[in-house]
């Protein structure tokens, strides 16, 4: 019997290879069908009336003009219990809802909702950490005081920080749903299909077995789309009251408010250091915000986790903000930019190349070997030798300066818990299912090849099936886990099903049935393989029961068996243009080097890093959730100054995968987070290199920049 | 006044009894009256268009539609609310960020700044009518070769865009393209493949 285990680099047929995603041509016609574009007859639309005010307590809600209103058939509005707070926590908090016929009546009927509002005072702010009323969260390792005291060292200290930024996903948050026959069905937008539903059952009154979850494609998530929310729940009650399916999707302004936010963080830093270089010590101070509940202080000083004398005071701030979303890397681009900003100033104060100090301290991270592979290998993709240059050194007499600039970040992964089910069907179609999701990162592809690949067929003979609930449970798509699970229940499904198969041809070709594989289109004798039958005849000679088979990611016994793993580096190198009259920085050049493991689908995978470099440029220049202090609302909720990068504004990517022996042999690790992580503190690095000053804050804008230049050490 | 009969006139939309002159921004600043059945709407002759809905006739990827749309009623929310026509998305719903565009008379425009009724007369096409994934036009090839789509909420508009782009522009040069699809916007961060993409199927012609 095969067992389950990755074929050899010179037996994959699929996996590895540069393959297409498979939902590509469905996409680019517009034949996908989104959560946002399924239309039912008889639909009614929904939209919500939300507090306009940061802080208020919420008084009576009179919905009886909206009620009124021709064309509305169902109106939600929130209750209070004895004992529930009354008070909305932020601007854009939910206090009603209307459906009605169209999208324009459900508009008009949410304006004429009358809800009565008793302001109390707000606070928005996350910039000084004196505003923490939270106790602060404590680390301390060896004695920071001390080592800043020896006097063979240097210190130098600087601030930091990014601001709160929100997930902007194309597609809002929201879902159609129809409660019909005691059944509740819902095409959501979600990352999380197999339980999506989880307690939703209890807050509609309809028992979870009797929902249905449908999403096949879903225009981003980033970590923002896990639950059902509230407008899940009211989508729900409003179909049930009504009787009609319900479409209920986020206006832009509150999917920007309301529906993101990945919380902030500012640090006050101090770092000591030998003359050649050598970290010895970080003091820490980190604040931010993450809206209106707890703040978990990013990880200072990030990789370099093995500096021996560290110190951070972390100091959560309470707003009156949307509260805070998982975002790709969740800490890991707050810790990365305070400590990789940090050490580059470390390294100028030194006046040390930045790579050289880099090289110098891999020592004091967990994997010394990788990141100085990487390190090197970034540094030639990038040219650094040739243009790198001390702090400020660089770019001539005019006005534009340039500057590279590194930063080096690691993640986990592994892969969550996933179930598969592999038909085999006696006309030969093999149809594989998993109650996991494609948020655009290729799933539906990399499992199509994992089980391709498997039974040795083409692709387009195997149909993939996710999106739905009714399928083998499979986790959620966060933490990069997605790839690690179902890659290995894939895999263990198909490879049961073949065993199966080649049991019921095994006497047919006078063999073993352990003794044949799967190739080519055949079912085939290893030791002599012109004996063989085409899968079209092996399958012909089933039964009238089809071949099913089960398999499942138990993430431990995987790890165990090498099929998948956790802990992986990456280093980038940011290549820009400052023009220090104007202060707009340009990015000429960013690439990335990643560690990976054994990569199932390359094409998407290296996707998934062009893609977090891009996501990644965004952020370091242009994203910032700004808030009014006097109103207590988001200032740039839509799109023309909630801004993203468009495509003139990625200079020239270079993307270059740890693959192959010495990798491959660690198994399947997921690649979601670990590229989006250094971006920032790269670019950032790299501004300050080329313009001889630090830029405190992200993102990079040019009165920031402009500022930073008026007020710092400056430029010659 | 001025500037509302020169928006009507732009439109076209005086081949109607009713829709004499003025018409489109009155109407629009009339949504706080409630819904008036489309008889009765139509039976006011007052010059004003609307409130209630009206019967538009749109050329979508070469077939006419009938339709009643409220004149507030834009070209994207009709196409996916009224038509079923999905390829369009919504996303900013104020001309940033071009997930919406669609090719009225061959010039990419964002559906979301124009109205239905404005677009009568017209011949829209969707990123449906570019192909289908039966057949594919060079824009939708090259897309898929070169992965320029991750959850592709934008790729339609993009893919549209890139079509109208590349018919104007034979040979264009990845700096072209960077200027030319500079109107849309991608969050999962695809522009790399997009350059690719767009600069090869540009080659390639026949879009």
């Amino acid at each position: 019997m095969a067992k389950v285990d990755w074929p050899a680099a010179d037996k994959r047929t699929h996996i590895g290879k540069r393959i297409s995603r498979i939902d590509g041509a469905a996409k680019t016609t517009g034949a996908a069908k989104y959560s946002y574009d399924i239309n039912h007859p008889q639909m009614l639309w929904a939209k919500l009336v939300t507090s306009p005010h940061a802080k208020a307590e919420i008084g009576d809600i009179d919905t009886s003009a909206a009620e009124a209103l021709p064309g509305v058939k169902a109106v939600w509005k929130q209750t209070f219990k004895e004992g529930d707070s009354k008070t909305a926590q932020y601007a854009g908090q939910i206090v009603a809802a209307v459906a009605a016929e169209t999208e324009e009546i459900a508009t008009e009927a949410a304006r004429l909702v009358k809800v009565q509002y008793t302001e109390q005072e707000h606070q928005v702010v996350d910039s000084d950490p004196a505003l923490s009323k939270d106790r602060p969260n404590e680390r301390a390792v060896g004695n920071v005081e001390q080592a800043f005291a020896d006097g063979d060292s240097i210190t130098m200290s600087g601030i930091y920080g990014l601001p709160v930024i929100t997930h902007c996903c194309l597609e809002p948050h929201g879902q159609v749903t129809e409660v019909k026959d005691g059944e509740l069905y819902v095409w959501p937008s979600t990352q999380n299909v197999s339980r999506y539903t989880d307690r939703l059952g209890d807050a509609v009154g309809i028992p979870q077995n009797k929902i249905h979850v449908d999403c096949q494609h879903m225009g981003g998530g980033f970590g923002s789309k896990f639950n059902f929310d509230k407008w899940g729940e009211i989508g729900a009650l409003l179909s049930k009251q009504s009787g009609r399916p319900v479409k209920l999707m986020l206006d832009r302004d509150l999917e920007l408010a309301t529906a993101g936010n990945r919380p902030s963080a500012y640090a006050k830093v101090k770092v000591g250091a030998k003359k050649d270089g050598t970290v010895t010590a970080v003091d820490a101070e980190v604040w931010g915000t993450g809206g209106n509940g707890g703040y978990n202080p990013p990880p200072v000083p990030y990789v370099f986790t093995k500096i021996p004398n560290t110190k951070v005071v972390g100091k959560g701030i309470r707003t009156n903000r949307g509260g805070q979303r998982a975002w790709r890397a969740p800490n890991h681009p707050q810790g990365c930019l305070i400590t990789m900003s940090a050490l580059a100033d470390c390294a100028a104060a030194l006046k040390m190349d930045e790579l050289d100090f880099f090289l110098k301290n891999v020592t004091q991270t967990d994997r010394p070997k990788v990141y100085e592979e990487e390190l090197k290998i970034a540094a030639d993709l990038i040219g650094y030798k040739q243009k790198a240059h001390l702090r400020g050194q660089g770019g001539g007499a005019g006005p534009v300066k340039r500057g590279l600039g590194i930063a080096i970040h690691t993640w986990g992964g592994l892969g969550h818990p996933s179930e598969c089910e592999i038909t085999i069907n006696q006309d030969g179609s093999v149809v594989t299912k998993l109650g996991s999701q494609d948020l655009g990162v290729g799933n539906r592809t990399a499992i199509n090849i994992v089980v391709a690949d498997t039974l040795g067929l083409p692709l387009n003979a195997v149909q993939v099936e996710i999106g739905k609930n009714s399928y083998p449970p499979s986790g959620g798509s966060g933490g990069s886990t997605t790839i690690g699970g179902v890659s290995v229940s894939s895999r263990a499904a198909a490879t049961e099903a073949l065993n199966k198969l080649c049991a019921a041809v095994a006497m047919r070709l006078n063999t073993q049935a352990d003794n044949l594989e799967a190739r080519d289109g055949s079912i085939r004798q290893i030791d002599k393989t012109e004996n063989k039958v085409s899968w079209k005849d092996a399958c012909a000679a089933l039964g009238p029961n089809p071949i099913v088979a089960r398999g499942k990611n138990v993430p431990a016994e995987s790890r165990a068996a090498k099929l998948i793993d956790q802990g992986v580096g990456g280093a980038q190198i940011a290549d820009v243009s400052v023009d220090i009259e104007t202060g707009i920085v340009t990015i000429n050049e960013m690439v990335a080097v990643q560690d990976v493991g054994l990569i199932i689908s390359l094409k998407t995978a290296e996707s998934q890093v062009y893609g977090s470099l891009i996501m990644g440029i965004t952020s370091a220049l242009f994203e910032e959730c700004v808030y009014d202090k006097k109103t207590g609302r988001m200032l740039n909720a839509d799109m023309e100054f909630y801004r993203l990068a468009g495509i003139k504004d990625i200079g020239t990517l270079k993307v270059h995968m740890m693959t192959g022996a010495g990798y491959d042999e660690r198994g399947v690790i997921g690649i979601g987070e670990p590229p989006v992580i250094s971006p920032g503190a790269a670019i950032s690095n790299a501004v300050a290199n080329a313009c001889g000053v630090r830029v405190p804050y992200l993102p990079l804008t040019p009165d920031r920049v402009l500022a930073a230049l008026q007020k710092g050490e400056g430029i010659v | 006044m001025s500037e509302k009969t020169e928006l009507t006139n732009r439109s076209g939309l005086s081949r109607r009894g009713f829709l004499k002159g003025i018409g489109v921004t009155t109407a629009a600043t009339g949504i706080v009256t409630a819904v008036k059945p489309l008889a009765e709407a139509a039976a006011i002759d007052n010059g004003v268009k609307g409130p209630g809905e009206l019967p538009v006739t749109l050329k979508v990827n070469g077939q006419n539609k009938r339709l009643n749309v409220e004149p507030r009623v834009t070209l994207l929310d009709a196409l996916r609310n009224r038509l079923d026509i999905t390829g369009p998305k919504k996303v900013c719903d104020r001309a940033t960020c071009g997930a919406c565009t669609v090719l009225v008379d061959g010039k990419p425009v964002y559906s979301c700044t124009l109205l239905a009724v404005e677009a009568e007369g017209h011949d829209i096409t969707t990123v449906e009518g570019l192909g289908t994934p039966e057949k594919l036009n060079a824009v939708q090839k090259a897309f898929i070769e070169h992965d320029a789509q991750q959850c592709g909420f934008c790729t339609p508009g993009f893919v549209t865009a890139a079509t109208a782009f590349v018919r104007e522009h034979p040979n264009a040069t990845i700096e072209q393209v960077r200027a030319g699809l500079g109107g849309n916007l991608c969050r999962c961060g695809t522009y790399a493949g997009m350059l690719l993409a767009v600069s090869d199927a540009a080659k390639k012609g026949a879009a």
